[in-house]
């Protein structure tokens, strides 16, 4: 098969899935209003389907930070790290993520997903074994490809398979990274990390938490589900995203191994790539500042969280574990999946709609996300339109 | 458990594949697991999970690239077993 002909038979069953489906991806967004609001196909759109969670895409404070770092250091670095693009600015939101996380050092990365890749690959090499939650998001396992470690899933959130897998290691269990997440992109369940942590210890493995989902939402501080379970010293590396609550782009590792400095220099992802654009980071500072002390916004984003999932669980639609801010329908299959998306942006409701391979374990999901700008009457409105359309589908 | 054998895993596999696609032909050692069976990553990687159980095995993801059909997955969770021991 040609290398063009490979892309054509991928299209083909992408169409096949799901005819009439290819326009529920990249939809174009037309305008966007507020952390809540957009224009979609001309209509003025409700947003559940962001990542947006405190709800700071256009906090003044941030967008006043980065217009001024633009005016001061231009529109962008033109370089890496390593060479021309290091600037105090990047210098010092390093050390504001170690201090945040109250760890030694820390590491910006240009992406999230270059955080994972930049971080897996360095610490594992051919030989080594990453342990990954079976449910792990594409830069995990792709950092761990890069890597050209032996990649094992242990079943997602089952700390017996995982500890399985790591008595079956035997010495092996030594040079093995054990890799999870704080919340799940999917599913929106929590990491089992008292277990996990605990299992690691036992088996002398090193732990990497990836808390993209839940910077900004668990915890007192918002640090994660390291600040939430207590455990922040005992996870060896912590990932993390700028895209999600802090509202921008790019990635961290915080760690108190004093190894990680030495990632700087062996690391691609960190390397062969610019740094973050002056904006970028003057505004993710000034969103990290907010997130610390942001007690009441995450406040209301749970009180939002936890009135769409009962809401939802009421209706009697089978929902993700637990409740937080990605409330997943879980549907039976990818029509109905779609249909269910289809009613939504018909009510002037955006959400996220997955599809197979993307969803765990085959399942079809229809993914809301609630953010803490997000009003109890538009929860309440998205609730009733997701009402009437159970009782369609049933 | 039993002494495990080569033939023992393929018989195994040939079985659990037949319930697992429908297949309307007779799934042998050189049936092509994507080609022949079109059996989807998601599906492969849950009877991996519950061979693995079976044999008290991992088997990591990145082994499975070479895998093409029935045989090759049987070669490779004989060898891991093997090295287990
Ligand atoms: C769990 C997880 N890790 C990493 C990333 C990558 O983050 P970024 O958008 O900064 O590349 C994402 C975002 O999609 C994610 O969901």
């Amino acid at each position: 098969m040609s290398l063009l002909e490979k892309l054509d038979q991928a299209a083909a069953a992408r169409k096949a899935q799901l005819p009439g489906g290819i326009g529920a991806f990249g939809i174009p967004i037309e305008a966007i209003y507020s952390a809540t609001e957009a224009r979609i196909e001309g209509r003025k759109i409700l947003l559940f389907g962001t990542n947006n969670y405190l709800g700071l895409s256009f906090s003044s404070e941030c967008r006043e930070a980065a217009h001024a770092a633009i005016d001061e250091e231009g529109t962008g670095t033109t370089g890496s790290r390593m060479a021309n693009g290091n600037y105090s600015g990047h210098r010092a939101l390093e050390a504001e993520f170690a201090d945040f996380y109250h760890c030694r050092s820390s590491i910006v990365f240009t992406t999230g997903y270059q955080a994972n890749l930049g971080t897996i690959s360095a610490l594992l090499g051919k030989g080594d074994v990453a342990l990954i939650d079976g449910d792990s998001h594409a830069s995990i396992y792709d950092g761990c490809i890069l890597s050209g470690a032996d990649i094992i899933r242990f079943r997602h959130n089952d700390k017996d398979d995982l500890e399985k897998r790591l008595r079956r290691l035997g010495e092996r269990s030594k040079n093995t990274l054990i890799i999870a997440e704080g919340i799940y992109s999917m599913l929106g369940d929590q990491a089992p990390l008292v277990d996990i942590v605990n299992l690691k210890k036992q088996y002398g493995s090193l732990l990497l938490l990836d808390e993209a989902h839940s910077l900004g939402v668990l915890g007192e501080t918002g640090q994660g589900l390291v600040e939430k379970t207590g455990l922040n010293h005992e996870v060896d590396f912590i990932t993390g995203t700028f895209s999600k609550s802090l509202c921008g782009i790019g990635g961290y590792c915080v760690s108190n191994h004093e190894q990680l400095d030495q990632m700087r220099y062996v690391s691609h992802p960190y390397i062969f790539t610019a740094s973050p654009s002056p904006a970028t980071i003057a505004a993710t500072r000034a969103a990290l500042k907010i997130l610390r002390t942001a007690t009441e916004l995450r406040k209301v984003l749970w009180q939002n969280a936890e009135q769409l999932y009962s809401a939802l669980k009421d209706i009697g639609y089978q929902l993700g574990p637990q409740p937080g801010p990605i409330v997943a329908i879980i549907l039976d299959n990818p029509e109905q999946a779609l249909a269910l998306w289809n009613g939504l942006m018909t009510a002037n409701i955006y959400v996220n709609l997955i599809l197979p391979p993307a969803a765990p374990e085959g399942k079809s999901l229809v993914r809301c996300s609630i953010n803490a700008a997000h009003t109890p009457e538009q929860i309440h409105y998205v609730s009733q339109v997701l009402s009437e359309l159970y009782t369609k589908l049933h | 458990m039993n002494e495990v054998t080569q033939e023992g895993i393929l018989k195994l596999l040939c079985q659990r594949l037949t319930g697992l696609t429908k297949a309307d032909f007779e799934i042998t050692s050189e049936t092509n697991l994507i080609t022949q069976l079109a059996i989807d990553s998601i599906k492969l990687l849950n009877l991996i999970m519950e061979i693995e159980d079976n044999f008290d095995i991992s088997v990591p993801v990145n082994a499975l690239t070479d895998v093409i059909t029935v045989r090759d997955l049987a070669d490779l969770i004989y060898r891991i077993k093997s090295e287990s021991k």
